[in-house]
């Protein structure tokens, strides 16, 4: 019998359903990983005991009476940017520090009425602005791999948590890879859903027209479990679709025919690791073992697409950020002068270094006489960008690549370079900016490093895209390794 | 040199929604502050904003009543500036494509005649809240029951010439978003507010001059005042070898006086981009087609038809159309009472309006309504009672003493229109002046008034005054 928590959680749902363990236990297990292992990573910024243990107390229950559903009483951690009622909800920042939320985000409550149990809040980039998990006001995740090393981001903290068995799955949220990349750098199941799949309600806002939820599973399978959840239209957020939500965990298990698998070839130019290149193409080459056609395609605007969102993104958060003003909730500066005092003091001491620098470049960007050639031809060429993906799709079923161009780096390599730093989503951006569904799975590592193969699928694809991932994981045991320390 | 004025107004019509713009809460004036603000309302982290889709049904409506062209697809879009009662540090308005644009209204000019006005655009946008410098102690406190409260913003050509035209552009702008029911029209609480763009130019000069924007005019004889002094300033800073600088400035109607109050360096640029949280507005044209077949007939054709079909005069027929719930009063008058509707708007304007300004009610207060008005002027028409008597009989069903044939026939107001008892009255009233009957044959006809007089007062006003006439001249003549 493995550890609880190198389960997955369809295999806690097992227990569950057995009555091999309550949710009480599981909840107890989970909080005391936290309590053992979370102070040399950092994963967490709020640890929601009693919460946790009142909400397993109500799902076993419902069990007891006969009312269980598939995720009643699994313990799963929020990325702290998704407002949970009553709870501080700080985004990573020193300006949300003592913020508590007086509603819960549409992710928050489906997964409570589904009957899931919230361990915690965890670590992120400051309003989900970086690519390591440096820029978070509550200081640095490590990799549970490497404690040398940075998990990635913005969503390091829910990577982290999951990666080393003190959650068995994190909500996250993705603007430009932040699902997906901590998810290669820690060797997990990292899903991004297509933009409006999940309602947006109550997910502290970074860039509107790209942000999107989704998870950090240990498997495809417990990705189809959780997107089930959360996954609908929402009256609450306009960008939502009303697109018919599919039964993800049957599709797992569908034949998809002979696949047609995408290759682009710009996602394997001299910016990616050799190494990292050859255990994607290994990956590559286990579908074709099981029957899928590779063909090369090209995304000629691929390329622009680390510009055009260092364009668009800071612009959305230089305006999203405004509500930041000290006036009604949020850090206020001590005893200001004027109105202009309370502003410049309460935001310039509430907001870091990496947030100034995107409210800086979006302000700039949206300013009259810079508008049309920043703003307005980065949405040229976010048209661009989305119909080179359309004119794939044409041809294949999925496209697939790397991840990132580098397993996980060290705690501090990339801080002082932001360009270097923004080029580690030189291959999760561009699904943002067409708002496409990926996921990465791990598929290798590189010197005891995990790497990530990402599955690219057309709009509202998602169950092509879990299952080609559960095959790949049926095949396969990558996703089943932990870090040796967390084992 | 001779100057000619050219003025553009901005007016902002709060529309009569139920709940805000872009969210549940309930826009009711005058709450306890910051009742009426939800999380969405107060800018809190995570919130999104959701269309009212009845503040596009209504925009639609004022689009089409001004012939404007409906956008088949319109954008939100963000204005950004900090200000304490803006709570999200931006405004949601629309910029580049507004929802309705190109159209126009005629007004009817002061010395006579019609001139129509262009209607550039009118756009959707949300309110901000208030910020309250009293009461505080030096602090400013903040009111966000108005924030995202629905505004159209109706945006005017530079075609208006005088404060006057100003004026009546206003009032008919006034009358017709009321007149659609889209706003209350209430200057008071801020319902119905103008800001006026205002330039000078040599007569003759096609070429616009520097304009001031003048904010906030919350009264017809404010907007006309302040226009008229901002003219005047300009003129002699013009004529005085000056220049009129761009610049927002506020008029102070309790010196009389417009002052500066931001210039154009200091302007914000308000980074406006496409709101990421809003889908575009997409209308179809059925859409379009069902609200113009919704329409009311609209206050011009109305006013036309009143002069047609009732044959009243042009003034007439634009006091009873100067409010829908008016005309609607007036002909659900005439329709309970055909061929009297001279008489019937005689009375509508008259005693009725009277009344109902005297008390401070609107018509649709009347404490006498349209049928009951009907039956009184019926009586009339039908000489049961006298135009005098009929005063009487209405302040009595005012009063609520029912309606005008209970009052007549309970206070006996019927006049007496047998011609027996006619006869015999008259024949009294000349047998008891035989002076005067002498006089009256001798040719001193108008001693007919006298004789009429005293008929009526034998009477009790009850005589029906024509009839009498004819009677006295038969026995005198």
């Amino acid at each position: 019998m493995t550890a609880l928590h190198a389960e997955t959680l369809a295999e806690l749902a097992g227990r569950l359903a057995r009555g091999d363990c309550s949710s009480v236990e599981l909840t107890r297990h989970f909080l005391s990983r936290i309590a053992a292992h979370d102070a040399g990573l950092n994963c967490f910024i709020s640890v929601l005991e009693a919460r946790a243990l009142a909400q397993a107390e109500a799902a076993d229950r419902r069990r007891a009476r006969g009312e269980a559903g598939p995720l009643s009483g699994l313990p799963i951690a929020h990325k702290d940017i998704f407002c949970a009622r009553d709870t501080r909800t700080t985004c990573g920042s020193r300006m949300l520090e003592g913020f508590v939320s007086p509603y819960d985000a549409a992710v928050v409550e489906r997964l409570d009425a589904a009957g899931v149990v919230t361990l915690g809040k965890t670590n992120m980039d400051e309003f989900a602005m970086g690519s390591s998990n440096e820029t978070s006001y509550f200081g640095p995740v490590r990799n549970p791999w490497d404690p040398a090393r940075v998990p990635g981001g913005s969503s390091g903290g829910s990577a982290a948590a999951v990666a080393a068995g003190l959650a068995p799955a994190a909500t996250g949220t993705d603007t430009g890879g932040s699902i997906r990349q901590p998810a290669a750098l820690t060797g997990l199941t990292g899903l991004k859903p297509t933009y409006g799949r999940v309602s947006r309600w109550g997910m502290v806002a970074f860039a509107s027209s790209l942000d999107q939820a989704g998870t950090l599973t240990r498997s495809a399978e417990d990705a189809a479990l959780l997107l089930a959840a959360i996954a609908g239209a929402d009256r609450r957020d306009s960008t939502s679709v009303e697109a018919a939500v599919p039964d993800y965990r049957e599709a797992l298990d569908a034949e998809p025919g002979r696949l047609r698998i995408g290759v682009p070839r710009g996602f394997f130019d001299e910016g990616l690791e050799a190494g990292v290149a050859v255990a994607v193409r290994e990956a590559l080459g286990e579908y074709e073992r099981q029957g899928a056609a590779l063909v090369e395609v090209d995304l000629p605007n691929l390329q622009l697409s680390v510009p055009t969102y260092y364009v668009v993104a800071p612009a959305e958060a230089s305006s999203n950020l405004s509500r930041f003003d000290g006036v009604r909730f949020g850090h206020r500066c001590e005893a200001p002068q004027d109105l202009l005092d309370l502003y410049e003091r309460s935001r310039g001491e509430g907001f870091g270094a990496e947030v100034k620098r995107r409210i800086m470049t979006g302000t700039y960007v949206l300013s009259a006489g810079y508008y049309d050639a920043y703003y307005l031809k980065a949405q040229q060429v976010r048209q661009l960008i989305t119909a080179d993906f359309a004119r794939a799709f044409e041809r294949v079923d999925l496209l697939m690549g790397p991840t990132t161009p580098t397993p996980a780096f060290e705690l501090g390599a990339k801080t002082a370079d932001p360009v270097q730093m923004y080029l580690n989503d030189i291959y999760t951006i561009g699904v943002n900016l067409a708002g496409l569904p990926g996921i990465s799975i791990p598929c290798g590592e590189v010197a005891g490093l995990p790497v990530g193969l990402q599955i690219i699928a057309p709009h509202f694809g998602e169950a092509a895209l879990l299952g080609a991932a559960h095959r790949y994981q049926r095949a396969t045991d990558w996703h089943r390794r932990l870090p040796a320390a967390y084992a | 040199m001779s100057w000619e004025t050219v003025i553009g107004l901005e007016i902002h019509a709060q529309l009569s929604t139920r709940s805000k713009i872009f969210s549940g809460s309930a826009t009711t004036y005058g709450a306890e502050p910051n009742t009426q603000a939800s999380l969405v309302d107060l800018g809190y982290p995570g919130v999104l904003p959701v269309l009212n889709a009845e503040v596009v049904s209504m925009a639609i409506r004022f689009g089409l009543a001004t012939d404007c062209n409906i956008a088949p697809r319109s954008v939100f879009a963000r204005k950004n500036y900090f200000y304490p009662d803006l709570p999200k540090g931006y405004q949601i308005s629309q910029y580049e494509l507004p929802i309705v644009h190109g159209g126009s209204l005629d007004i009817d000019l002061p010395e006579g005649g019609r001139k129509r006005i262009g209607i550039t655009r009118a756009h959707l946008e949300e309110d901000a809240g208030k910020s309250l410098h009293e009461d505080f102690h030096g602090m400013t406190g903040i009111d966000l029951n108005r924030a995202g409260t629905p505004l159209l913003e109706i945006v005017s050509e530079p075609d208006l010439r005088s404060p006057e035209e100003a004026v009546a552009y206003l009032r008919r702008i006034h009358q017709l978003v009321r007149w659609l029911g889209i706003c209350d029209g209430n200057m008071q609480e801020g319902s119905f507010r103008c800001d006026a763009n205002i330039s000078i130019r040599p007569r003759g000069e096609t070429r616009l001059g520097t304009r001031t924007e003048l904010k906030n005019l919350n009264s017809f004889r404010f907007i006309d005042r302040a226009i008229r002094h901002e003219v005047e300033r300009q003129i002699e800073l013009v004529e005085d070898g000056g220049k009129v600088v761009q610049e927002t400035r506020l008029y102070d109607p309790e010196r009389d006086i417009t002052r500066p109050m931001r210039s154009k360096e200091e302007a914000n640029d308000y980074r406006y981009f496409p709101d990421p949280d809003l889908l575009p507005v997409l209308i179809e044209t059925a859409t379009i087609e069902a609200i113009r077949a919704s329409l009311p007939e609209l206050p011009t054709a109305r006013r036309e038809r009143f002069v047609r079909e009732y044959g009243l005069s042009e003034y007439d027929a634009g006091v009873l159309t100067s409010s829908r719930e008016l005309a609607d009063y007036f002909e659900a008058a005439v329709e309970a009472v055909p061929g009297a509707a001279k008489l019937v708007a005689n009375w509508t304007m008259g005693e009725l309006t009277a009344v109902l300004k005297r008390e401070g009610l609107d018509i649709t207060d009347s404490r006498v309504d349209a049928r009951a008005l009907a039956g009184l002027v019926a009586r009339i028409h039908d000489e049961t009672i006298s135009g005098k008597i009929a005063k009487e009989v209405f302040e009595a069903m005012w009063a609520g003493a029912g309606d005008a044939d209970s009052v007549i026939e309970a206070r006996g107001l019927k006049q007496i229109t047998d011609t027996g008892a006619l006869e015999a009255i008259v024949a009294e009233v000349v047998a008891d002046h035989p002076e005067q009957a002498a006089e009256y044959r001798a040719g001193k006809h108008k001693l007919m008034g006298f004789f009429v007089g005293q008929v009526m007062k034998r009477t009790q006003g009850k005589a029906n005054p024509g009839q009498v006439n004819g009677l006295i001249k038969a026995v005198l003549e």
